[in-house]
Formats: structure tokens, C-alpha cells, sequence
């Protein structure tokens, strides 16, 4: 059943948001710490365990199959409801600092895969 | 008769969006075939133009939530907030390779404070290049250009202003437009073209929704990857950037 999909996810989603808070909680910052990213490896995780187990049929799969290809259409939408006002007419200090962090941020990430490759090659 | 179908797309505010969204996908997805024959992604160009419609909403209706405060299109204000996105981003991971994600935990780990780190540096140099001196306002710019929740959540921890505090937000918001737009523009040169690299640039970049857009726009396959390391890095954010981060540029001052 599609429901059973939809189901499996939600639940994913959910424990991942409530972890995500306690964590943030624990440390004491006021925002949910990793919630979708826990949520993404609990999801991972059962769909690996019931492969062994129980095998999520093709129609549970298409319930999650669903979501995962709403993501582009949901993005856009997401787009749509930026504050662009606000990040282009609040000055030349919030964009210069938004833009330099973005391109320091883009040069690192060459040279951090870099990196890493030859600490696994050295390991 | 006009009057009885503008009633009926806002009292079915969602579903309005989802075909709104649809002819908007279309469109651009024509475009790109026509006009740059599949060189420019479809979903770039979709996300390029919701974040032209965003600008035109808040122009012309002065509110904060772009094509979402006209009152027919408040559903895209639902479809595009944060319970769907997120439910989207984690429906992704179910087609992500767990020895992908292995293969750069370590590294993706890093790349998250390390990312924190560098944003709010640039942000902070940013800051006192502008003439900045005081330390709560230019490590509160200094979140701000991490993600437009760091930098509020900072400010509000150290005491900022509230123009300090939108100032910040502002870098965020700046930040998370450049990285949709700009994602798929420098990814070849970046060798953003594998789940490794995808997580690295997910621990740095850190704006979810930038990331998300991004990566959508380059490649939706490295969605999952890019977006693990991400969703990390707020937390991460909140928790350096009003305690270590501010005590270390107190101390420099």
C-alpha cells in the first residue's frame, strides 16, 4: 500500500525533528541539530534492515518514490518564496559578506575533497 | 464568474501551487530545451524563475514571503516552507548509497566546522572592513553570512540591535540566492560531480535551501549527499558561532 511508504517516511521524519531538537536541547542552541539528516540515515537504515526481513514492496516504494520526486517542483516553490527583497535591498554590507562567504566556501571544496582523497589513499 | 474562480484557487490554496508549480516547471523545462538545447538544467532555470517571481511578489505586495503573500498563490508558501521541503530532502535519501556516505563521513564531519568557520570569518572581515569595531555586531554579521538562522539566533544570544540582527539575516538570505543561482554555474569547476565532493559542499555551504536548490539544479542525483552534511550545519552554527566564535574575536579586539 502507498500509505505504508508515506507512512515509513513520516515516521523517519518525525523521530529525525524530535531528535534533532532534543540534541539541540542537550547543547543548548536554539535549533533542531542534523533532525532531516537523521531523519535521511534512519530512512536508510530500515529500508536496508527490511531487505532482509521484510521486503518493502514496489507500491510501499512508490509512496516514498513519490516525495522524493516532488523534491525539484517543492524546491522551485521554495524559490518562490524567498525573501529576495530583503537579501538585494539591505546594502552593500549584507551582500558582500553573503557573496564573500559564498565564494570562499566554493574555492574550499576542491581543495578539502583533495584532501580527504589522499588521507584515505595514505589510510 | 472571476470573482467565484479566485475563490475557489484560494480556498484550495495548495493544490492551486502544485499546478502553478507545475506550469511554472513546464515552462522552464521547454525552455531549456529550446533555447539552450538541455545546456542550462530545466530545474535551473524553474528556480531561477521562482526566485524572479519572489522578487516581482515582494515588490509589488511589500511582504516577506515573495509570490506567497498574493493571497492566491499563499499556497506556494506551503508547498515551498519547511515541512515540505524537508519531508522531500529525506524522501531523497532513500535512493543514497550507504558506502557513499562512508566513504566521506569523516571528511563530510569536517567540512561542516570548517564551513562554519570560514563563513563567519569572511562575514566578520566583512563586518570590520565596513567599519565595524564592536564585537557582538560583527560576530552577529559574522553568523549572518553562515545562515540567515545562525545569525539572528547569535544575535539575539549576544544582546545585538535589531538592525545588526537584520543586517544579518540579510547576509543569509543573500548567501542561500547565491548558491541556488550559483551551484550549477561553478560545478564542473569545483568537481561537484560525485556524492564525495556533494557532502563536502553540503558541510560548507550549510544553507539548506541553497543547498537544496543547488544541487537540484546541478544534479538531483547528489541531493541526498549534499543534504546530509547540510542539515548539520545550523546546529553546528548556533552552537560555535555566540560562544567560541565570539570569544575569540572579543579577544583579537
Amino acid at each position: 500500500m502507498v500509505i505504508y511508504g508515506v507512512a515509513l517516511l513520516s515516521f523517519c521524519m518525525l523521530v529525525g525533528m524530535f531528535v534533532g531538537d532534543v540534541l539541540g536541547d542537550l547543547i543548548g542552541v536554539k535549533a533542531n541539530v542534523g533532525g532531516v539528516g537523521i531523519a535521511m540515515l534512519l530512512l536508510i537504515f530500515l529500508a536496508n534492515l527490511s531487505a532482509h526481513r521484510f521486503r518493502l514492496g514496489p507500491i510501499t516504494e512508490s509512496g516514498i518514490g513519490f516525495w522524493s520526486a516532488m523534491y525539484i517542483p517543492i524546491v522551485v516553490a521554495m524559490a518562490a518564496k524567498q525573501n529576495v527583497i530583503a537579501a538585494v535591498s539591505s546594502g552593500w554590507m549584507a551582500i558582500i559578506a553573503g557573496v564573500a562567504a559564498v565564494a570562499a566556501s566554493f574555492v574550499m571544496i576542491p581543495v578539502i575533497a583533495r584532501f580527504g582523497q589522499e588521507g584515505r589513499r595514505d589510510a | 464568474m472571476l470573482e467565484t474562480l479566485a475563490q475557489v484557487l484560494a480556498k484550495n490554496a495548495l493544490i492551486t501551487a502544485f499546478a502553478f508549480v507545475g506550469i511554472l516547471v513546464w515552462l522552464a523545462y521547454l525552455l531549456s530545451e529550446k533555447l539552450t538545447r538541455g545546456h542550462v538544467h530545466g530545474s535551473a532555470i524553474a528556480i531561477a524563475f521562482g526566485l524572479v517571481l519572489a522578487y516581482i511578489g515582494g515588490k509589488v505586495t511589500g511582504g516577506s514571503q515573495g509570490l506567497a503573500d498574493f493571497t492566491l498563490l499563499a499556497g506556494v508558501g506551503v508547498m515551498g516552507g519547511a515541512m515540505f521541503r524537508d519531508f522531500a530532502i529525506v524522501a531523497t535519501a532513500f535512493g543514497a548509497n550507504i558506502d557513499e556516505l562512508k566513504k566521506a563521513g569523516v571528511v563530510g564531519a569536517a567540512s561542516i566546522v570548517i564551513g562554519v568557520v570560514l563563513s563567519f570569518v569572511v562575514g566578520a572581515l566583512v563586518a570590520v572592513a565596513f567599519g565595524y569595531t564592536d564585537a557582538v555586531a560583527i560576530s552577529t554579521i559574522g553568523a549572518g553570512a553562515a545562515t540567515y538562522i545562525v545569525g539572528p539566533v547569535t544575535g539575539t544570544a549576544l544582546g545585538a540591535s535589531s538592525d545588526v540582527i537584520a543586517l544579518s539575516v540579510a547576509a543569509g538570505l543573500t548567501k542561500s540566492v547565491l548558491v541556488m543561482i550559483g551551484t550549477p554555474l561553478v560545478a564542473s569547476r569545483i568537481g561537484l560531480d560525485n556524492p564525495y565532493s556533494a557532502m563536502i559542499y553540503g558541510g560548507l555551504m550549510g544553507t539548506t535551501s541553497g543547498v537544496a536548490a543547488g544541487l537540484a539544479a546541478t544534479d538531483p542525483k547528489l541531493v541526498p549527499y549534499g543534504a546530509m552534511t547540510a542539515t548539520f550545519y545550523t546546529g553546528v552554527g548556533c552552537l560555535l558561532a555566540p560562544s567560541v566564535l565570539f570569544l575569540i574575536v572579543r579577544a583579537i579586539l
